[in-house]
């Protein structure tokens, strides 16, 4: 077999071909939709959807990168609980509590000098998500409480919550939002908004993205989490509670103190998402006090399906939604409803389930045998988390044997 | 007295589309297929149904155009519920990726739709609730129960204990209740003595979408003068209901007034004279339903009841 045919054949490039299959799928779903709308402006529209964050020039780009910041936090957040076993569906309160936490600091701790005020502001929203996740992780590990419906209730909980607690220390009661932080709890643009901004108006005045280090951290959170559980024992522990808790227990893992743990480092960073969020100074960005659950919290579901549960992944399909969201925005300069965008993303994710037709017809179109596909995307389907959200993880047949051995493999070779 | 029949009254709106919902959601799980789609089939029902009351209603009204509306909306979430079917039964899929994907299109499309086909491009559609029965003839009559239930009521009401008696029959007495039960225990075993494991899963799935886009319709009409493409996140709700209620009908009828009352009792708060005079934030009666809920669950979970094979996607092969 030649190289290249067996880079055809390799399951990164058909897991990617596929992806990329999906995409077109969605967007082909857009163009119908655009042209049942306004037939004469939707190859425009759909150009405008392809050139996404760039149809704001570099100032669009900026956008891209600031609002992928929360979605990242939060994909990771769902990702992470999903590679232990574990649907988070918390990450809308989470992340409000998170926010909170880092406005409550941002405002009330001023005495704290320079850039530590905004570190600390950063750390009490991570510890404020990981505190709310916790209770769900320790019902579930010692209450046998499905970690589902404890999450759920626990975003309601979260949300009057913080309201009461806005409205009773940290209240702009003449615009109806938290107030705002002080200048040193803003994050610090390093340097970025000197490289993503526009020349508006005669005098070329600078009209600077609010993109700031949010995105730096972000990434190198996911860089964090995909070395936690690919590279180290206590990821590896955590991973195989969640494939089979019993069998766990039985190989000396303290299951429970895993469960716990997942959970709150999965919160964490959800925490900490919402603290990037409403640090970043910008114009509006306060927690307004109406009985929603954040949005950028569901948004990690999707994002971190899309990323096949991988950290890496994240950071890209969280950039891609980030990106096409951007395209909807100026969709709307042309007349065209914003929520296309959102139908199209739902494509892109039900294309992403049906992961058996789009694998088979890349094996096919690159000519493989039939029989690999089915066992790719089977794999596939594993990425994701066979709907183990309303299943205890130990009853899961899954044995992704392969990917354990591997793990072994990598651990036994460091230890040596 | 007068108070505790207006608390009766009040929960019904809370704890009927959460009974019908959850009842949905439990003959899709019980059947082996996971549905966390249940939010998306609410808004696609109540979207539908709303749509066609709003350009019904200069025509018809009362009950006549509610039950045209029930059918609409019970027609929309099944013909709905065919995108999770089909990506879970036939596609094998992870059924929490086409959930999530059910999810995200509804709002989005109800939104969309609302905003091409209305004149002024709003997203609100607008109704007029004449559907409210301030007093069922004879049955109003009877003491305490008359008060209590057929006072100031909806047909919704009644067809909800309806579905709730129709559902146990159909899951404990019927033939095509333990076939269903079955594919969701152990569907190899059901299909080696003949049962079409797939089609079982269809129907289950199926009945799911009717009863959430039923629910999505019960959920809007007595809270609301308008639909804006949301249902509160009451099929997550709904969710949490049917666990709770591990997924056995008598059980989601008890969690879903539990909750309902909760809620009640959080919103109506101020018109029950001895809770009115606690110096207690109305935020904080928000949280109740939940922080009960939390501590309902803490101590009944200690066996959860899930059907075994619920979630994962049956394959012939696979033994």
């Amino acid at each position: 077999m030649s190289k290249f045919r067996r880079f055809l054949e390799s399951r990164g490039f058909i897991n990617a071909a596929s992806s990329i299959l999906a995409i077109v799928v969605g967007l082909l779903v857009g163009l119908v939709i655009l042209l049942v709308s306004n037939p004469s402006e939707a190859f425009r529209g759909l150009w405008v959807i392809l050139q996404g964050g760039f149809g704001g020039g570099a100032k669009g780009v900026g956008q891209v990168l600031y609002f992928a910041t929360p979605i990242i936090m939060t994909g990771l957040s769902v990702g992470f609980a999903f590679k232990t076993g574990l649907f988070n569906i918390g990450t809308p309160g989470q992340f409000i509590v998170g926010a909170f936490a880092a406005i409550y600091i941002g405002v009330k701790w001023t005495f704290l000098p320079g850039a530590l005020h905004w570190i600390v502001a950063l750390l009490g929203a991570t510890v404020a998500g990981g505190l709310w996740a916790l209770i769900p992780g320790i019902f579930k590990a010692f209450f046998n409480v499905n970690e589902v419906i404890s999450s759920i209730m626990m975003n309601y909980i979260g949300m009057y919550g913080v309201n009461y607690l806005v409205k009773k220390n940290i209240y702009d009661s003449l615009k109806a939002l938290s107030q705002n932080v002080a200048p040193t709890a803003v994050l610090p643009r390093a340097g970025l908004d000197k490289i993503f901004y526009n020349m508006t108006g005669a005098n070329n005045v600078h009209d600077a993205s609010t993109v700031n280090c949010g995105i730096l951290i972000a990434i190198a959170m996911a860089i964090v989490v995909y070395i936690i559980l690919n590279k180290t024992t206590f990821g590896y522990e955590l991973k195989a509670c969640g494939y089979n808790r019993h069998a766990s227990r039985y190989a000396g893992i303290n299951e429970k103190r895993n469960i716990v743990l997942s959970m709150v480092i999965s919160g964490m960073l959800a925490g900490l998402g919402g603290g990037l969020l409403y640090l970043s100074g910008a114009n509006g960005r306060r927690i307004k006090v109406v009985d929603v659950l954040a949005a950028e919290g569901f948004n990690g579901i999707p994002v971190a399906l899309l990323g096949l549960s991988n950290p890496l992944g994240i950071i890209f399909s969280g950039l891609f939604i980030s990106y096409i969201t951007q395209g909807g925005n100026y969709l709307q300069r042309l007349d065209f409803v914003p929520e296309i965008i959102d139908i199209i993303i739902a494509a892109i994710i039900y294309c992403s389930a049906l992961a058996l037709i789009f694998k088979n017809l890349v094996v096919r179109l690159v000519g493989g045998k039939k029989k690999e596909a089915e066992d790719i995307a089977a794999e596939a389907g594993r990425a994701g988390m066979s709907g183990k959200g309303l299943l205890p993880p130990e009853e899961t047949p899954e044995t992704p044997e392969k990917e354990l051995a591997a793990d072994q493999e990598a651990e036994t070779g460091k230890e040596e | 007295m007068s108070t505790f029949y207006f608390l009766v009254q009040q929960t019904m709106p809370f704890a009927i589309p959460l009974l019908i919902v959850a009842l949905g959601g439990m003959f899709s799980e019980r059947s082996g297929v996971t549905n966390i789609a249940l939010d998306g089939i609410m808004i696609m029902g109540a979207f539908a149904s709303i749509l066609f009351i709003n350009k019904m209603q200069d025509h018809m009204s009362g009950q006549l155009l509610l039950i045209l509306a029930i059918l609409v909306a019970v027609a929309a979430g099944m013909l709905f519920s065919l995108l999770h079917a089909y990506a879970a039964i036939n596609m094998k899929s992870d059924q929490v990726i086409s959930g999530t994907a059910l999810n995200m299109f509804a709002p989005a499309f109800a939104i969309y739709v609302a905003r091409m086909i209305q004149e002024n491009g709003v997203q609100q559609i607008q109704f007029t609730n004449t559907f409210l029965i301030k007093e069922v003839p004879v049955l109003s009559n009877i003491p305490v129960i008359g008060d209590m239930f057929f006072k100031n009521a909806y047909i919704t009401t009644y067809l909800g204990f309806a579905i709730l008696i129709v559902s146990i029959i159909v899951l404990y007495k019927t033939r095509f209740g333990l076939r269903l039960r079955s594919c969701g225990e152990h569907p190899q075993a059901a299909d080696s003595v003949g049962i079409n494991v797939y089609r079982m899963r269809y129907c289950g799935v199926l009945i799911s979408g009717g009863l959430a886009g039923l629910g999505g319709l019960v959920f809007v009409v007595p809270t609301s003068t308008n639909f804006n493409a949301t249902v509160a996140g009451y099929g997550f709700l709904a969710l949490a209901v049917l666990i709770f209620g591990q997924w056995k009908p008598l059980r989601v009828l008890v969690a879903a007034f539990f909750f309902g009352f909760m809620k009640t009792i959080a919103a109506t708060y101020s018109g029950v004279p001895f809770l009115q005079d606690l110096p207690i934030p109305s935020d904080i009666y928000k949280m109740i339903p939940y922080i009960a809920t939390l501590i309902v669950l803490a101590f009944t979970s200690k066996n959860s009841q899930a059907p075994k094979a619920c979630g994962v996607p049956y394959d012939k092969g696979s033994r």
